[in-house]
């Protein structure tokens, strides 16, 4: 079968290669892009990958993330590579960078936490404990998170 | 130390034998018989937002006996909290009218959250099943003033997933060489991420729900009481309510200088005829929240304690 494109290029917003594969969907709610925009998004799941097997591929058009708004990504998609396109060229490289911190990304997944009674106002922060594998814990109540409850908790 | 404690690893290990140093030569202060203004002009901020006794009362004698005053969140039901006022706005207020806030809360991270709100200095005083740092300096006191030293065999009793105390004292035993001991019902172990981390600090830690086989080897047992109020229904409490119970003739077998220790209000877990004996220490322990209270205001207040 010959090589083609699954998804055409695109002129101008930004492109996520190396999600993990299968995780596109979670990452369009990390960048809080829900489809109701009127921009353009696409997404291929699964597609091969020389460096890890398989992966998942994000375009959003006429939008350029910016680097707060990528560095949400070091929660799941740390390895992740981002090109700001403009004019169908490759405008600026980006990469995730996995903060110390991570503030107002994820709520905490202790019901009795602090940070989950009504109205408080302060954000909600996770410190970085560890990159490899990935461990939060909770800047208030000091609790470590369950990833896979952490991914239901995005803010 | 940062000017806040939330836990005790606001405390380096050299920082809390300066504190116990400190609370030892205000002991004549604590009981009256000599009088040290060393916080006169200060306010301490009482926030109780949870029952209290002991903690509320003792951090309100230490700040009276440096010469300090005190104001006091009061009741619930007839404070702003009770209109639906955040935490993050009461305290905000507390922090223009008071020099040192003392917190307890229902949730877990409450303290560290004032901290963030804050200017002044947050002493936690129990935030949900979290920490209880200044209880664990009155503890580590009691111990130190009875042992001298405390790399000992600690045997910990009772409910030891809800109750903060044995959080906090366990984390700080074991940096200073303790051997823990930890008996509870399956139901109320020490939670796993903190025997986790108390293994990966090097701490010797033991698991058992028997408690009579233990207290011969113990130096020091921790009693603690089943917190009720801390269980989601009633038939979960009934389940495990009364299951270890001390009373003099368990006593038999224990070290001449063992110490127990109880961070009271206890319901049935130490039996009244133990209270005669050279063992029962939980009422000095009470006093000694007044002691290490009064080193600690001094210390985050930036007043010195000549030792």
């Amino acid at each position: 079968m010959t090589e083609m494109r699954r998804v055409t290029a695109i002129c101008n917003g930004t492109v996520i290669d190396h999600v993990p594969a299968g995780h596109a969907l979670k990452v369009l709610r990390m960048l809080r892009i829900t489809g109701v925009q009127s921009s353009p998004v696409s997404l291929v799941m699964n597609v091969p990958s020389s460096k890890y097997g398989a992966k998942d591929i994000i375009k959003v058009e006429d939008r350029e993330l910016t680097q707060d708004e990528l560095d949400r990504l070091g929660l799941i998609a740390p390895h992740a590579s981002v090109a700001i396109i403009r004019n169908y060229s490759v405008a600026e490289k980006r990469e995730v960078e996995l903060q110390n911190e991570m503030v107002n990304v994820a709520r905490c997944t202790y019901s009795n936490c602090i940070s989950l009674a009504d109205r408080e106002p302060l954000p909600h922060r996770m410190k970085v404990i560890d990159s490899e594998p990935l461990q939060l814990c909770c800047h208030y109540c000091g609790r470590s998170q369950d990833m896979d409850s952490v991914i239901e908790n995005l803010i | 130390m940062s000017s806040d404690l939330i836990t005790m690893d606001d405390l380096t290990n050299d920082e809390i034998l300066e504190l116990l140093e400190q609370a030892s030569s205000l002991l004549p202060v604590a009981r009256g018989e000599s009088y040290l203004p060393l916080l006169q002009g200060k306010v301490l901020g009482n926030m109780f937002f949870e029952p209290s006794t002991r903690t509320r009362m003792s951090f309100e004698t230490a700040m009276k006996r440096l010469g300090g005053g005190v104001v006091n969140l009061g009741a619930l039901a007839s404070s702003s909290v009770a209109k639906g006022e955040t935490l993050y706005d009461t305290m905000r207020m507390v922090d223009g009218y008071c020099d040192v806030a003392a917190l307890r809360h229902p949730r877990q991270g409450a303290a560290q959250y004032a901290a963030d709100a804050c200017e002044i200095p947050i002493l936690n005083a129990g935030d949900g099943s979290g920490h209880h740092p200044t209880q664990t300096l009155l503890d580590l006191f009691t111990i130190m003033q009875a042992h001298g030293r405390l790399d000992l065999n600690v045997l910990m009793v009772g409910d030891l997933r809800y109750g903060r105390t044995v959080h906090s004292l366990s984390h700080a035993l074991a940096r200073f060489g303790a051997t823990l001991t930890f008996v509870a019902p399956h139901a109320l172990g020490m939670p796993g991420e903190i025997v986790k981390h108390l293994k990966e600090d090097g701490a010797n830690v033991t698991e058992s729900e028997d408690m009579l086989g233990n207290l011969p080897a113990a130096d020091v047992i921790y009693m603690t009481r089943i917190q009720k109020e801390r269980f989601p229904d009633e038939d979960e409490y009934r389940k495990v309510a009364g299951i270890y119970k001390l009373s003099r003739a368990d006593l038999g077998k224990v070290k001449e200088s063992m110490i127990l220790m109880h961070p009271l209000p206890r319901v049935d877990e130490i039996n009244p005829d133990v209270d005669g004996t050279s063992h029962a220490h939980y009422f000095e322990q009470a006093f000694n929240g007044v002691v290490t209270r009064m080193a600690l205001l001094c210390r985050v207040l930036g007043v010195e304690v000549k030792t």
